[in-house]
């Protein structure tokens, strides 16, 4: 039978993958989807522990799924602004690549 | 519940779609493998009785977000990349640093107690889910829900302005 800490290894594993997405990628799109990867494990781990605790009738708990509502329209406007964003600075300077964009870079 | 079968291959459908991205060179490529790998969490979602949650992702992530991805990529007509020279320190930390992540999700995992219980089942029909979250969102959660309408205006203007050209 499939336990809950199956579906967090799940997710942990997709969070990691994520993770080293940001950390190694240089495309600025790729490190954007990269972040949606780690959001998206973190909904799975909360759905999952919203099926794991039942209300004593024997009853779904919705509040996770509210939750996990409110984090896809978030990452849903933060994708919005953030490949606005990218297209600004491709405009300025025709690249999507993180190392030739160091202005800032002491 | 979903059959043992159904959840590993899903997962390891996720996963390896997931990986695809990281790995990719081309940019196209790597939306198509994120689309895949939002369809197949999906169906975790509908195997945890989250139905409404499973078809928001198809609709939200599969769809809107990543017709988002794929337009701009065509918009700036991104290539398959130029083999630079990796950054191989940078990339050595990133992947340590990913691995002692893994290792400390699964040690956490593997102490929590509640991990080895299996979910417990539901007398009550999951059917009328959306009804459920409705009265949630409109109710408990109502000034989350106006807050989050701001959030989506703002990011529209936001995006609006970013995109606009300067006329001078």
């Amino acid at each position: 039978m499939i336990a809950l800490g199956h579906y967090l290894i799940v997710s942990g594993i997709l969070f990691t993958i994520g993770f080293a997405g940001v950390m190694v990628r240089r495309n600025i799109i790729i490190i954007l989807m990269a972040l949606e990867l780690m959001l998206n494990a973190a909904n799975l781990s909360l759905v999952a522990f919203s099926r794991f605790h039942v209300d004593p009738g024997g009853a779904l708990n919705y509040n996770a799924h509210v939750f996990v509502f409110f984090i896809i329209t978030v990452a849903a406007a933060e994708v919005a602004v953030g490949l606005a964003i990218v297209v600004a600075l491709f405009r300025l300077r025709q690249t999507t690549h993180v190392e030739d964009i160091m202005s800032l870079k002491f | 519940m979903m059959s043992p079968f159904l959840f590993w291959m899903f997962a390891s459908m996720m996963l390896v779609f997931g990986v695809a991205v990281v790995i990719n060179r081309n940019p196209v490529a790597s939306a198509l493998s994120l689309v895949v790998s939002f369809l197949a969490l999906a169906a975790l979602f509908v195997s945890l009785d989250a139905y409404f949650i499973g078809i928001i992702q198809v609709l939200v992530y599969a769809g809107a977000i990543m017709v988002l991805f794929l337009f701009i990529i065509m918009l700036l007509d991104l290539r398959v990349e130029k083999l630079r020279k990796i950054n191989w320190i940078a990339s050595a930390g990133g992947l340590a640093v990913a691995l002692a992540l893994t290792i400390q999700i699964s040690s956490v995992v593997g102490r929590l107690g509640i991990a080895k219980k299996t979910f417990p089942p539901l007398t009550r029909s999951t059917s009328d889910d959306v009804h459920q979250i409705g009265l949630l969102l409109f109710g408990n959660y109502n000034l989350p829900f106006q807050i989050i309408g701001v959030v989506i205006l703002v990011a529209t203007i936001g995006a609006v302005m970013l995109s606009r050209r300067e006329t001078r």
